[in-house]
């Protein structure tokens, strides 16, 4: 099984997987780093753009739509979320925001689990991406080649609404010091809805595209969201570009040991996570004092 | 907290457990349902310690529950152990060990990392018991066979088999977890976990090791867990793999919430509400598989709403309907504070009522030959950054001294004062107390040591009571950083209610020992705040602004609090009100910049035209705070 082809197309696979743990990463990791909040809600967001693109899809048979559709309804779900409920809990403990979050993600589950019921759903790829590419001395999947280019325009996108717009400029500033922002003039709560509605919404893009790769279940999210949870450990939490680190390293911990031997991916992961808290506790890329 | 007569909760829970069977048939329970609940129960009493107790959400009790389960499943199945109650106790072991272990990594942070991190780590645990260890532990196909407990007695032996006759094992079982665990919730042990959980920072300040108190609770409950995982798989006669997966911990913790956390036996009810309402809702209401969806909508609705709980809000409705006496005294206080006058001669009756408090002795810990100064620093230095706070300070204060430090907003003042109760530590320069360097230990060391604050924001344990607050810091100095005893009551502990009381008198709290700290009032925090720092019997008591926020009468009473205090005691004291320092200490240091300006007597201070500079910008006149 050690052959080099293999290996070359198992760090694909990572590079891929990778790509879009640090999307759903970024997304968690910039809605702490400005509301304070960890979503544990998060898995069930990217579950949620699988399926509410797959309902997209059916009705039009167009990916594009599936992908806007997806994103846009997870954003929507994320901003109406925070207003309802997450904003109670900006001043309760973090216990009971993890709670909160926590049971929500387990409601979005259940009624997922009853609209569609367990069985999973497919998406295809399309048409552009399907089949394979030969890459000259191997055989890939052409979609997930797209993937990487996919989630790497998303990030790039993120990275300049982060740091090159007045909003992001403000985003930013927010994960510093929010009460400083807000005796500014600036209407941090406003601020704290969109940030919410795009964090979810990059769960949510990132579930619509990992579609086609794996077939939709409604406990889909919850693997990813343990795996998110490990890369934020790794990257630094509220980093954005500790989360894109994390990603890749993560994503490539999975796919290799997979290859070797696949019970053993999340020992791997959990070694790297140890070691990562052992020799620098805040993460990679973290600063001290943001717990 | 659980503070009644004695022994009433555990005469209640027997009494409760005997009942049950009589009771729970004709409400639509089925024996095994009771035995699940009981299961469930056990589990949440030690995830009870670790969440309500503690303060510590962990997201990964199954990674215990499978551990415990599993090692009791396999000796009892495949290595043909024939003891099931040592099994269990042997499955028990293993998962406290396991616990150890992961406590270690997981405690290195706190909050939303720690959990995080305990997701992580059960969800590892879950992916080892199906592949690497599949050999073992059976795979996705669990340990079926696994034996009911019996015990031969010589002359008869006791089996227990399904329905109420494993009922009476496992009620057993779960009454002995109830009395060991409020053993521990009331030990001094359990007194420092809820510490923890109100404020871990002044619990360390306060002179506590709360590493070593975290991680014994993350161990207990690990050994809870289990213990339950092995009797799951007795109670079933199969050990199911997906005791390891995460759903498992989830219920555990909404079941927790739902029943009530911080009351031991709100995993229980949780349990029960949890068990009872998917057999109604599934074949009752013929919901299906929609059951968790509804179980799900009512956990969001009480986290939103009933924050405490089952529990919580049942004993909030009791309060409601007979708290008299509670109403009683609120209202004797609101009468109290009628006017500002009345007040002022209440408050001078008191102080006048105990002209002379019994003075508190510091703890002699130093050596009896040192002679030298208590405190000295030297070269101290800090650098944040660009920012230098404090720049080359050089300071002693001798024995039974009483030192002020002025200086305006920026000076550095807090920095110092953080330096040296080693909160921060110094980008240069020697600290050295009582003869004994403590330049770079820490804030916990340094408090055993005698040097203790007192903060200018009040840190306090804000949900316990006055005389909770008091015994915590006690504790420190009567039993040290770390102790185990889990078991020892603290009626117990020779010379802490004396220790206790001794404090409350000294900053005027004896008449309201069992108000809880969120019902006080600023100044009485304030002097609560003060007693915290005091109760550690301090030979070096540090004070960073004591009567900053108060009103002039509080000021008078105050200072006068802090004259009796200082009697037998080094003092070092901030504070902006110059008028009240003056008055009380005999030397005073003037930061400014960070460096120190000058030092010398009040009277000398006050006439010193370089410190009359810094704070009125040369003018001549008199100086006002």
């Amino acid at each position: 099984m050690m052959n080099w082809p293999n290996f070359v197309s198992q760090l694909f696979n990572g590079l891929a997987l990778g790509a879009l743990l640090a999307l759903i990463s970024s997304g968690l990791t910039i809605i702490y780093g400005t509301l304070g909040v960890l979503n544990l809600a998060h898995g069930a967001m990217f579950m949620l753009g699988g399926y509410a693109g797959y309902v997209a899809y059916t009705y039009t048979d167009s990916f594009i739509v599936a992908v806007i559709g997806g994103s846009l309804f997870v954003m929507i779900l994320g901003i109406v979320m925070e207003r309802v409920i997450i904003r109670h809990f900006y001043h309760r403990p973090h216990e009971d925001q993890l709670l909160v979050t926590f049971g929500l993600g387990i409601c979005f589950v259940e009624i997922v689990r009853f609209i569609f019921s367990s069985q999973s759903l497919v998406v295809p790829p399309p048409p552009l991406f399907q089949g394979i590419t030969s890459l000259g001395f191997m055989f890939y999947p052409t979609y997930r080649i797209a993937v990487v280019g996919i989630v790497a325009v998303a990030l790039a996108v993120l990275f300049i609404v982060l740091y090159r717009t007045r909003l992001g400029m403000i985003v930013r500033a927010g994960i510093e010091d929010s009460v400083m922002v807000d005796s500014l003039g600036i209407n941090v709560y406003r601020v704290f809805m969109i940030v919410f509605g795009i964090g979810a919404m990059a769960a949510g893009f990132a579930g619509i595209i990992n579609a086609p790769v794996v077939s939709l279940t409604p406990g889909i999210g919850d693997d990813i969201l343990v795996q998110t949870f490990v890369v934020v450990v790794i990257g630094g939490v509220g980093s954005f570009p500790g989360a894109i680190l994390g990603g890749l390293i993560a994503g490539e911990i999975i796919s290799i040991t997979s290859m070797i031997n696949p019970g053993y991916a999340y020992v791997m992961l959990f070694v790297a996570m140890t070691l990562v808290l052992v020799l620098r506790p805040h993460g990679l890329l973290g600063t001290q004092g943001r717990e | 907290m659980l503070k009644q007569r004695r022994f009433l909760i555990e005469i209640l829970t027997a009494v409760g457990l005997i009942v049950a069977p009589f009771v729970l048939p004709h409400l639509g329970f089925a024996p095994n349902t009771v035995n699940r609940i009981l299961v469930w129960g056990f589990f949440g009493l030690g995830f009870d310690i670790l969440f309500g107790f503690t303060g510590l959400l962990s997201f990964g009790q199954s990674a215990f529950y499978g551990t415990g389960g599993f090692v009791a499943a396999y000796l009892l199945t495949r290595a043909g152990f024939p003891d099931v109650f040592l099994a269990l106790v042997i499955g028990m072991i293993a998962a406290a060990v396991t616990g150890y272990f992961i406590g270690l990594i997981a405690l290195r942070r706190t909050g939303i990392y720690f959990a995080m991190i305990t997701v992580a780590i059960a969800e590892v645990f879950y992916f080892v018991e199906f592949n690497p260890l599949a050999h073992w532990t059976g795979g996705e196909n669990g340990l079926p066979g696994v034996p009911t407990p019996s015990f031969n007695l010589g002359f008869t032996t006791l089996e227990f088999t399904t329905g109420w006759s494993l009922y009476q094992f496992l009620a057993v079982c779960y009454f002995v977890g109830v009395v060991i665990a409020l053993r521990i919730v009331r030990s001094p042990v359990g007194a420092i976990f809820s510490a923890i959980r109100d404020n871990p920072l002044r619990a360390t300040a306060v002179g506590h090791n709360i590493h070593g108190y975290k991680l014994t609770a993350f161990v207990i409950a690990a050994a809870y867990a289990g213990f339950s995982g092995g009797l799951l798989g007795s109670m079933q006669a199969f050990m199911p793999p997906d005791a390891f997966m995460f759903e498992t911990s989830g219920q555990l913790i909404m079941q927790t919430a739902i029943g009530g956390p911080g009351t031991l036996f709100g995993p229980l009810v949780g349990a029960a509400v949890w068990l009872f309402l998917q057999d109604f809702l599934q074949s009752a209401l013929g919901l299906g598989a929609a059951w968790k969806l509804v179980l799900g909508a009512v956990f969001v609705l009480l986290v939103c709403f009933l924050r405490r709980g089952i529990i919580g809000g049942i004993a909030d409705l009791y309060r409601l309907a007979f708290g008299k006496r509670a109403h009683r005294e609120s209202a004797a206080a609101s009468a109290k504070a009628l006017t500002a006058e009345e007040e002022q001669a209440i408050a001078e009756a008191d102080v006048a009522k105990q002209p002379d408090p019994p003075p508190m002795a510091p703890l002699n810990r130093a050596g009896d030959g040192y002679a030298g100064p208590i405190l000295q620093a030297t070269g101290l230095t800090k650098r944040y950054g660009g920012l230098l706070a404090n720049s080359d300070i050089d300071f002693t204060v001798k024995h039974g001294e009483l030192r002020g430090i002025i200086g305006p907003n920026g000076a550095g003042k807090s920095t110092f004062f953080k330096m040296l109760t080693c909160e921060v530590a110094p980008t240069s320069g020697k600290i050295v107390f009582e003869g004994l360097d403590i330049t770079g230990m820490n804030v916990t060391d340094v408090c055993q040591l005698g040097l203790t604050k007192s903060y200018q924001v009040n840190q306090l344990f804000s949900g316990l009571t006055v005389r909770e607050n008091l015994i915590i810091a006690a504790l420190s100095e009567l039993r040290g950083k770390f102790r185990l005893d889990m078991f020892r009551s603290l009626q117990s502990i020779p010379g802490l209610s004396e220790q206790v009381e001794r404090t409350l008198e000294l900053v005027n709290l004896t008449t309201r020992p069992d108000t809880p700290v969120s019902e006080l009032a600023y100044g009485e925090k304030r002097r609560l705040e003060i007693g915290l720092a005091l109760a550690t019997s301090p030979s070096l008591l540090l004070l960073d602004e004591p009567l900053a926020g108060m009103s002039p009468r509080e000021r008078v009473e105050t200072v006068k609090l802090l004259k009796s205090i200082s009697k037998g005691r080094t003092m070092i004291i901030i504070d902006h009100d110059m008028d009240s320092l003056f008055e009380l200490v005999e030397r005073v240091t003037v930061l400014q910049e960070g460096r120190v300006l000058v030092e010398g007597t009040p009277d000398e201070i006050k006439n010193n035209a370089v410190v009359q500079e810094a704070y009125l910008g040369g003018v001549h006149g008199v100086l006002d705070a």
